[in-house]
């Protein structure tokens, strides 16, 4: 779980010392009582470790993590005999945002080291450093890891240049990869048919509105939106009044018009999402067989021109077209300024506990809005059906085998393990309910009741997590293709976004046409014969 | 030898040919050593030969060599002349391998056609990135902000010598103003572009900007292009306009007093003693300033990348923070690193033809 997730859900349900030992008690009550209702036979132990600190009970620290580490190694003890990988040294090179990926690892794995004797010695990296070192690492092939905690769109950038290691049958079975949420099995983390990842976090973006402003006595006196049309209606009607919060004028959905380093694109994504993603095919930045760029068909052209309608009205606050996604989710909709966002699980997540928030009562959540029409860009015209798509923005984390471990069996088997031990179905579950910077990923993460006897407001955990699950399993989720380069693309895209909503392209047409004439530019530079074959690969194709 | 070397030598020197050959041999061989591996290595790497090396960390190691070898050579075929050649050959290879040699890497990368996620990496390609670069409107646009940038300084000069005039007059706590005019120097531009850029400026609830909606009128400090611009200079302008003033103080305080007395005793005014006297006198210390408040200004980056990204579209984008986005977002080595080179030959002409134009004022006037 996000920590500002935690805190906030901790805030959300004003956890006090009675409830808390109340869910504690029900925990343990839970522990002591065998088969009471748990899915499976790991009830006790999932049961067990759900109270380490305990919801409530402070931030988990190193010896909790190490003691989770301890309880989950059953699946390991099974593959692996005591002592089997002695003399064995692994690398491992992950992320140490906000203390935490890395460090949990460390934890999680000391009991593993002592058990198989291994010894890994650790690359700490900060975000900003991450994607520049692994670019490099991967162009001048110097791969100095042996495992790596990855997101899945550098996948064709490693898996299809054949850098990684495929994970071999026990592995699969140890993770029980059957259990995960629909968008993250096959093909994500495969390539040609081969498994290479085990996934440790999910993403995606959800609707984040304010509910004050919605409902019958409300400043729009209607309902929720819930398609991109409503929320743009919404958004004019707004224009000159008041919030109810905050006095200030009111104004509809916040839209990051600026770009952030890729990441900024995932916003245009969510409009073009509901459009363009038709449920007839998987592809809708780049058609599979060409590479040619889809984001200049009328879908993108739709979603930009909804953009650029929204600023000649005015309808945003000032200065928006210097908002980066961060300033909308912090400094305008935490503030009390707009009233519906995109944002990933995280979303709201300081409402209640950050100083500068007015919204924390007042914020509901949902999955991305649909449209009334979508595109099919097989038959090259609207259909005029309702669409739902939401968009998998990132994919989450896993942690992938480098192919050095091939050749040295005992060394492949100890990062395999390695690996799983981190995946497993049970210490997952942990890293889901508590700060660790992933979110749930698993259907068995969203058995609420497990929630509920650890000490969590059911109704709370049901709405918030019940968004994610809904955007997790959906059958049409727009999920981003996963072929080398794919932030180059992004971040070219910004650069003529922020260049069309300045008013220096004539019209959406002429900005989308110029995006698709610079990802052209990068598909050639980058290789097109490479880039289609890499692309089909990732979307199963 | 000439009699000026007999002041420093210890020794008389009597080599024989012999020493003097073997340390001729000894750099020409592991010279040969040197590039005989280079050409292998090549050869292998580009497929013309089967065997060869991992890496090119041999090469390397024969260079070194070579160096050792050049420096052993200098005592043996020239005694002791060699090695007072010796103090300084080490520092100066040092210094060539770090510059010259990478100098010539990028200048190969630069013609080449290298994406860091393509998996064909780099490909000559010849002058394709600089007809890339003709026809790259962003590129352009950054150059043309960077003469706005430069000529801002015109008025961060009248600022700050307003400033070095204030602070050498006889003001009460002259001292602590001198201190507190200094301090935006002593902040990191990075902390500046968050403070006041992202902090104060901002527009929901920063003070700047509440400050102003309270007087009745609605703050928008990144919204249009030319107040876009404006705002990065003015940030600009306040890290560094203390770094002029202070160099400009000093100069003041340098200037002989009874120049300006003589001038007050021959009735000049205020105006005219600053116009007649101190303005000419100060020449030299106001164009070194300038020379190198420019050479400051041409590497702006970091307040643009935090506040605005470049923003609105392109407005405020320097040619540094467009590489940065080319090199760093999309690992487009081989056009970034030509788009760098280009701004430093740029940089060498410009900076090579003001100072000659300059030079006339950089004496102080007799």
């Amino acid at each position: 779980m996000k920590v500002d997730l935690y805190n906030y859900i901790l805030a959300a349900q004003r956890v006090n010392r009675r409830q808390m030992l109340k869910g504690m008690a029900a925990a343990g009550t839970a522990a002591m009582l065998p088969k009471i209702g748990l899915a499976d036979d790991h009830g006790n132990l999932r049961a067990e470790i759900l109270k380490i600190p305990g919801v409530g009970a402070g931030s988990p620290t190193d010896s909790d993590w190490q003691k989770v580490g301890e309880l989950c190694l059953g699946a390991t003890k099974q593959n692996v005999a005591e002592g089997e990988f002695e003399g064995v040294e692994l690398t491992f090179m992950g992320l140490n945002n906000q203390n935490l990926h890395n460090f949990l690892f460390r934890g999680f794995l000391k009991p593993w080291e002592a058990y198989t004797g291994a010894k890994i010695n650790w690359i700490d990296l900060a975000q900003a450093d991450y994607n520049a070192r692994l670019q490099q690492s991967i162009a001048t092939g110097t791969v100095d890891f042996d495992i790596i905690e990855m997101g899945a769109p550098f996948e064709g950038d490693v898996l299809g240049k054949g850098l990684a290691s495929e994970m071999p049958d026990w592995v699969k079975e140890q993770i029980d990869m059957d259990d995960y949420v629909d968008y993250l099995k096959e093909p994500v983390g495969t390539w040609d048919g081969k498994t290479y990842r085990v996934s440790i976090d999910g993403d995606c973006h959800s609707f984040a509105y304010r509910k004050d402003y919605f409902g019958p006595d409300s400043i729009t006196g209607r309902d929720v939106p819930t398609t991109w049309q409503e929320v743009n209606q919404v958004s004019l009607d707004l224009i000159g009044k008041e919030d109810p919060l905050t006095g200030l004028p009111a104004h509809g959905y916040l839209d990051p018009l600026k770009g952030w380093g890729g990441f900024g694109f995932y916003f245009l994504e969510n409009r073009a999402a509901a459009y363009a993603k038709h449920p007839n095919s998987p592809a809708w930045l780049f058609e599979p067989d060409t590479m040619k760029p889809m984001v200049n068909n009328p879908a993108w052209v739709q979603a930009i021109q909804d953009v650029m309608d929204l600023i000649e009205a005015g309808a945003y606050p000032a200065d928006q077209i210097n908002a980066d996604p961060g300033t909308t989710a912090f400094q305008q909709f935490l503030a009390g300024t707009g009233s519906m966002l995109m944002w990933w699980g995280d979303v709201g997540s300081s409402a209640r506990t950050s100083d500068s928030s007015v919204v924390g009562d007042v914020a509901g959540f949902g999955i991305n809005p649909a449209s009334d029409r979508v595109y099919n860009a097989q038959a090259s015209a609207w259909e005029d059906t309702r669409n739902e798509a939401p968009n998998m923005a990132y994919i989450g984390w896993g942690v992938y085998v480098m192919a050095t471990v091939e050749g040295d069996e005992k060394k492949k088997k100890a990062a395999w393990s390695a690996a799983a031990h981190l995946g497993g179905k049970d210490l997952s579950l942990w890293a889901s309910a508590y700060p660790s910077g992933f979110q749930p990923y698993r259907n068995s993460h969203f058995q609420f009741e497990e929630w509920e006897e650890a000490g969590y407001d059911r109704e709370y955990v049901e709405d918030y997590l019940g968004s994610n699950a809904d955007s997790y399993n959906h059958p049409n989720a727009a999920i981003e293709p996963r072929i080398p380069g794919i932030f180059q693309y992004y971040s070219v895209a910004e650069d003529e976004l922020a260049k069309g909503y300045a008013g220096q392209y004539e019209s959406a047409q002429e900005t989308a046409d110029a995006i698709a004439a610079a990802w052209d530019k990068i598909t050639d530079q980058i290789g097109r014969e490479e880039q289609i074959a890499i692309y089909k690969a990732s979307l199963g194709l | 030898m000439n009699q000026g070397d007999l002041l420093h030598t210890v020794t008389a020197d009597h080599i024989p040919e012999g020493r003097k050959r073997l340390g001729k041999m000894l750099v020409r061989g592991t010279a040969l050593l040197g590039i005989a591996l280079a050409v292998w290595q090549f050869a292998y790497e580009t497929g013309r030969v089967s065997a060869g090396f991992d890496s090119w960390r041999p090469v390397l190691y024969a260079y070194l060599l070579w160096a050792t070898a050049l420096c052993v050579s200098q005592v043996l075929v020239n005694g002791e002349k060699g090695k007072r050649t010796l103090f300084v050959l080490p520092a100066a290879l040092f210094v060539i391998s770090l510059v010259v040699f990478p100098l010539l890497f990028a200048l190969y990368i630069s013609f080449s056609d290298w994406n860091l996620a393509s998996p064909r990496g780099p490909r000559f390609n010849g002058l394709d990135n600089v007809r890339q670069m003709w026809a790259d409107a962003f590129y352009w646009n950054a150059l043309k902000n960077m003469v706005y940038y430069v000529l801002a300084i015109s008025v961060e000069y009248v600022i700050a010598f307003g400033l070095a005039l204030l602070l050498n007059a006889q003001i009460r706590a002259r001292k602590f103003f001198r201190v507190v005019f200094l301090l935006p120097l002593m902040l990191s531009p990075v902390a500046v572009s968050w403070m006041i850029g992202k902090s104060m400026l901002e527009v929901r609830f920063g003070p700047v900007s509440r400050l102003l909606r309270d007087i009745g009128f609605e703050p928008s400090f990144y919204g249009s292009p030319e107040v876009a611009r404006f705002m990065i200079m003015a940030m600009d302008a306040w890290t560094f306009i203390p770094f002029m003033m202070i160099m400009l103080l000093a100069g003041l305080q340098a200037l002989p007093g009874e120049i300006i007395e003589a001038s007050r005793v021959d009735g000049a005014t205020g105006w005219q003693s600053f116009k007649e006297v101190i303005f000419p006198l100060m020449l030299p210390v106001s164009v070194t300033a300038v020379v190198i408040r420019i050479i400051f200004k041409l590497k702006l980056a970091d307040v643009i990348i935090n506040v605005t990204s470049g923003g609105p579209g392109g407005a405020t984008d320097s040619v540094t923070s467009f590489i940065f986005r080319e090199y760093r977002d999309r690992s487009n080595v081989g056009y970034g690193t030509l788009l760098a080179i280009v701004y430093l030959v740029l940089i060498i002409i410009f900076v090579t033809l003001l100072l000659k134009l300059v030079s006339r004022w950089m004496e102080r006037p007799a």
